[in-house]
């Protein structure tokens, strides 16, 4: 199963940056949370997965009784993923007022560094 | 002593605040400084004259091996008292020289920094503070000679001497932690000890070269000397005092500090003496060119700079000696000279010998100290100046099979800073006064007085050597590890080999002087030569380098995000790609550790598979959106699947939040526009592909290695114990991890007003705009 | 969207779904859930109240604007804490805890309010957001 989850992460990571590479800056976006989504599948993969032994303590014990999987990059990633929520609209409400000031949607045309007011 | 250093940055400090009140009348108490530290480094000299070292030590980074550990010896007194002797002169001279300049505090404040500085770099017996002060030096005298920030030739010249002095900066800085990491002491002192070590390690020859490299451009020696002129744009105060009696000297102070050291090798003594005697003939002779006074002077100093350099590069007993007078001597006539310039150019408004003449009817004092520091320089008896020449001829003849050319080589550019010194000393004072200067007078006492003073201490110990024989000179050959003090300091010795040599080399400079006069049309004349001169080697070689550079920036630099990313990506796939495949380990992927695929999963990838491939084909904002949404959802459900129960209601919640906010921005954001052509599209799926390809073959090794758990192990066993919690996850967010997570919630907060600003504060501004 | 059912339904669900989000923040120390989550869903109770009303009832509801829950959050989240350095002398971020068991809750401890502070943060980060981005499109 890893092997397919690797190709899935490969293919993330690719279309990720694909999407980057175009012009327009929506599809920048998407990339980005494609890369998002990449990396946090990677981290997880990483940390070797492990099916029916979520990370919690079982009621009558005090500790774990039978294997169970990874919590640190469980607690990484979720991290990670909130924080990409916050990335995403920051670069989504960046790219409106980009929009609305440059008037372009090439980012062929954005590689001018003097201030449009 | 430490005070004592300091004493000089705390006055500049000190002008920050209190600098209005020190204008006018009052600047000259600033004289007070220097004059203190005088006396306090006089009170020293029965001590060092008696052997004694004194020193302080006071740790400041020890675990680097930085100490503020200060030594006053021979050699350090003998520069403490020319700095703040000189120093008070100069601080006394500048009242009155820039009595009326708006920024005289400013000037004041500089000169202190760069006393502290110069007086930390020659008591130092730490090579890294030493270092420290060897930069401030540097820094300070960048502001003294951009002083007059409102010319572009001055700020030019500042740059320049920055350029040449700060990279001799970091020569010493490479130097001094090679030799430290050789001799495993930071300090000079206990190196001494271990010279022997030092001289037969394989980094002995980078060492000498480095520090070579320092003290040549710090001293002008040829061929970084180029910027000691351009350094004359400087108020003459400056010039008197650092570009002639104290900076210049740091790079003859740094050779002779590390004489016993280092010297004593053929690399050291060959160099030294090649050097040396390359510069000082050849500035020697740039001297007959100039028709500035202060470009006269300048090109002199380079030559007796050189003359020292040589002197040490021989390193004997005569020749050390010689050193130590010389710089005495030096210090004394050059700093005259200098002032008096400067009272020329303050009077008469002009530098230029072809137009001054005469000047002694209106200047008489002025001309006394002119004439007696000529002499002292030409080296005319009884002057101390005559003791100085004596010891040079006496230590080239000793040289063996290569005396005789280091003789005449010392003997012609001994003429040459004769006749320098006659046109800076003598030629604007004799003569028929011009018109134009008939209304010159005598500046105020605090001008004047200083060079007569200098010139009469010339003349004082040329008569009674005895002054600075045993109490100065000695101590400092003592100080550069010759022991035993044979050479006393006599006016007269009789007539023998030595005072033939003095007398051709009196008569020739002066018949020199009488035949040979400065004109602008020699000047120009040589400048014709200027194309092969340092000074444009390495002005067009900065130049080229800029242009380069520009070249080079806009190649990289170019603006376009997607060259950005595509340079870094393919840099990254070609080598982490190369490295990867020339391992000739096949990558080790054990399918059996691998868990089992279960119809379901392969579902749930297709599914996530075909969805991504939607999102990049998708033509409308609104496909891609969808999609992007069914790929968080599929990563949810493969967070339910490996058991990462918190991971999949987090990821569930932020997808729909995500999709929600596509939703209400999507009609505001610009048209779903395919730009890019065919070719551009198969180049850039060509990379993605590959760098996909790449973390995939990553991972998949990366899985094939064993792993540590260690950290993870912890947390789940101390989880209830420690924290009282059974969702260990949640335990590492609140508890283990807690500061991280307070961090990341900070985080969060910073980009919710990121967003709040960016669309509300900015539209009230562009309302504003549209009221305007 | 603004149908009689989903308007109707919203009413419900807000509370529904509020205190759903809270059983899951105070579940989240034995139990997947955690502030995280829990500020998500109860955001995500009111974007659906907002989607079906209308953006001003939902800010009429809730008196007052969501992005002071950040510093609220923010405030809590460090009180908790620098808690152990007041109390106890403890380094920063010690946990505390209360003796005695509680019924839902658990055991009551510093934890507990750092991660109401995380929960307060989330909701009126992501509120402050999508509010922001629909009232001014």
């Amino acid at each position: 199963m890893e092997i397919l989850l690797a190709i899935i992460i490969g293919t993330l990571y690719a279309s990720g940056i694909y999407m980057i590479l175009r012009r327009s800056l929506v599809k920048l976006i998407i990339g980005i949370i494609l890369l998002g989504n990449g990396a946090n599948l990677l981290i997880f993969l990483l940390g070797r997965i492990a099916k029916g032994a979520p990370p919690i303590i079982p009621e009558e014990s005090n500790v774990f009784l039978d294997a169970y999987s990874d919590p640190l990059p469980q607690a990484l990633i979720l991290t990670a993923i909130v924080i990409s929520f916050g990335l995403q609209s920051f670069a989504i409400v960046l790219v409106k007022r980009a929009h609305k000031v440059v008037k372009t949607d090439d980012l062929d045309e954005m590689n001018a560094t003097d201030e449009y007011s | 002593m430490l005070t004592a250093i300091l004493s000089g940055f705390i006055f500049s400090v000190f002008l920050v605040f209190a600098g209005k009140f020190l204008k006018g009348k009052l600047a000259v108490l600033s004289a007070l400084v220097p004059l203190a530290l005088f006396v306090y480094f006089l009170s020293f000299l029965p001590q060092v004259a008696g052997g004694e070292v004194i020193r302080q030590e006071i740790s400041w980074v020890p675990t680097l091996g930085l100490d503020l550990n200060f030594a006053l010896d021979g050699l350090s007194l003998l520069f403490s008292l020319l700095i703040t002797g000189i120093g008070f002169l100069v601080f006394a001279y500048t009242a009155e020289y820039l009595k009326e300049h708006d920024y005289l505090d400013r000037f004041y404040g500089y000169l202190g920094m760069f006393m502290g500085a110069m007086l930390g770099l020659v008591l130092s017996d730490n090579l890294l503070s030493m270092f420290i002060f060897w930069e401030l030096t540097s820094i300070s005298s960048f502001f003294l000679i951009g002083f007059n920030n409102t010319s572009e030739a001055s700020r030019k010249s500042a740059v320049l001497a920055l350029a040449i002095t700060g990279s001799g900066g970091f020569l010493l800085l490479a130097g001094a932690l090679l030799l430290g990491n050789v001799a495993g002491t930071f300090n000079i002192s206990e190196m001494l000890a271990l010279s022997p070590e030092i001289i037969s390690s394989e980094y002995y020859i980078w060492i000498v070269i480095l520090l070579f490299g320092a003290a040549f451009t710090k001293s002008a020696q040829f061929p970084f000397h180029f910027w000691l002129p351009g350094a004359m744009k400087a108020p003459t105060p400056v010039s008197t005092y650092l570009h002639s009696a104290t900076m210049v000297k740091a790079g003859i102070y740094l050779l002779l500090r590390f004489t016993p050291v280092l010297g004593g090798e053929d690399i050291w003594n060959t160099t030294l003496i090649s050097v040396g005697g390359i510069t000082m003939f050849y500035a020697a002779v740039h001297t007959l060119f100039r028709t500035d006074l202060k470009g006269v002077l300048a090109y002199s100093t380079i030559s007796v700079l050189g003359l020292l350099v040589f002197l040490i590069g021989l390193g004997t007993q005569y020749a050390l000696t010689a050193a130590a007078v010389y710089i005495v001597v030096h210090a004394l006539y050059k700093a005259t000279l200098f002032l008096i310039t400067g009272i020329i150019d303050h009077e008469t408004g002009t530098r230029d010998v072809t137009r001054l003449s005469g000047l002694r009817k209106v200047m008489m004092p002025v001309a006394v100290a002119g004439f007696l520091a000529a002499l002292s320089s030409a080296g005319m008896p009884p002057f101390v100046g005559f003791i100085g020449k004596d010891l040079v001829y006496e230590s080239t003849l000793h040289m063996g099979s290569w005396s005789i050319f280091l003789t005449v080589l010392a003997i012609a550019t001994n003429i040459l800073v004769l006749y320098a010194g006659f046109v800076a000393g003598i030629k604007p004072f004799t003569g028929k006064l011009p018109n134009e200067h008939k209304k010159v007078h005598l500046p105020g006492m605090l001008m004047w007085l200083p060079p007569v003073i200098l010139a009469l201490l010339g003349i004082i110990i040329g008569i009674f050597p005895e002054i600075i024989n045993d109490s100065i000179i000695a101590p400092v050959v003592n100080s550069v590890g010759l022991e035993g003090n044979e050479v006393h300091l006599k006016l007269w010795h009789g007539f023998n080999l030595v005072l033939g040599l003095s007398a051709i080399t009196l008569a020739v400079g002066i018949l020199l002087y009488v035949i040979f006069k400065p004109s602008a049309k020699k000047e120009r004349g040589i400048a014709r030569l200027d194309f092969i001169a340092p000074l444009t080697l390495i002005t067009n070689f900065g130049h080229g380098f800029k242009v380069f550079s520009n070249w080079w920036t806009r190649i990289f630099q170019n603006g376009f995000l997607r060259n950005y990313v595509s340079t870094i990506i393919l840099f990254l796939v070609v080598l982490v790609g190369y490295s990867l495949f020339s391992d000739q380990n096949e990558i080790p992927i054990d399918l059996s550790s691998f868990s089992r695929m279960t119809y379901y999963e392969m579902i749930i990838m297709g599914i996530m598979f075909l969805a991504i491939l939607f999102v990049v084909g998708a033509r409308s904002r609104l496909t891609a959106v969808v999609a992007m949404g069914v790929v968080g959802y599929a990563i949810c459900l493969m967070f339910v699947i490996y058991s990462a129960p918190d991971l999949a209601m987090t990821q569930f919640s932020i997808d729909t939040l995500t999709v929600i906010l596509f939703v209400l921005v999507l009609s505001s954001l610009p048209k779903y526009l395919s730009i890019s052509d065919y070719r551009m599209k198969v180049v850039d799926g060509v990379l993605s592909i590959s760098f996909g390809i790449l973390i995939t073959l990553i991972s998949l090794e990366v899985l094939g290695e064993p792993v540590n758990k260690e950290i993870s192990n912890f947390y789940a066993d101390n989880a209830y114990v420690l924290a009282k919690g059974k969702n260990v996850v949640n335990v590492i967010l609140v508890d283990f991890r807690g500061v991280d997570t307070l961090m990341e919630i900070s985080v969060l907060t910073i980009a919710a007003l990121g967003v709040f600003s960016l669309l509300k504060l900015r539209l009230r501004r562009d309302d504003r705009e549209l009221k305007d | 969207m603004k149908t009689i059912i989903i308007r109707t339904a919203s009413n419900y669900m807000l509370p529904l779904l509020l205190v759903f989000s809270v059983f899951i923040l105070l579940r989240g120390h034995y139990l997947p859930g955690g502030g995280f989550v829990g500020g998500l869903i109860a955001s995500i109770a009111f974007v659906l109240h907002a989607f079906a009303n209308g953006l001003g009832d939902t800010r009429k509801l809730l008196h007052f604007h969501p992005g002071f829950l950040m510093p609220t959050g923010l405030a809590l989240a460090f009180l908790s804490g620098i808690s152990p350095l007041v109390f106890t002398g403890e380094p920063f971020m010690t946990g505390l805890w209360y003796p005695e068991h509680l019924p839902i809750v658990g055991n009551l401890g510093s934890a507990l309010f750092f991660d109401i502070g995380v929960y307060l943060v989330v909701q009126g980060v992501t509120l402050t957001i999508i509010f922001t981005i629909s009232e001014s499109t």
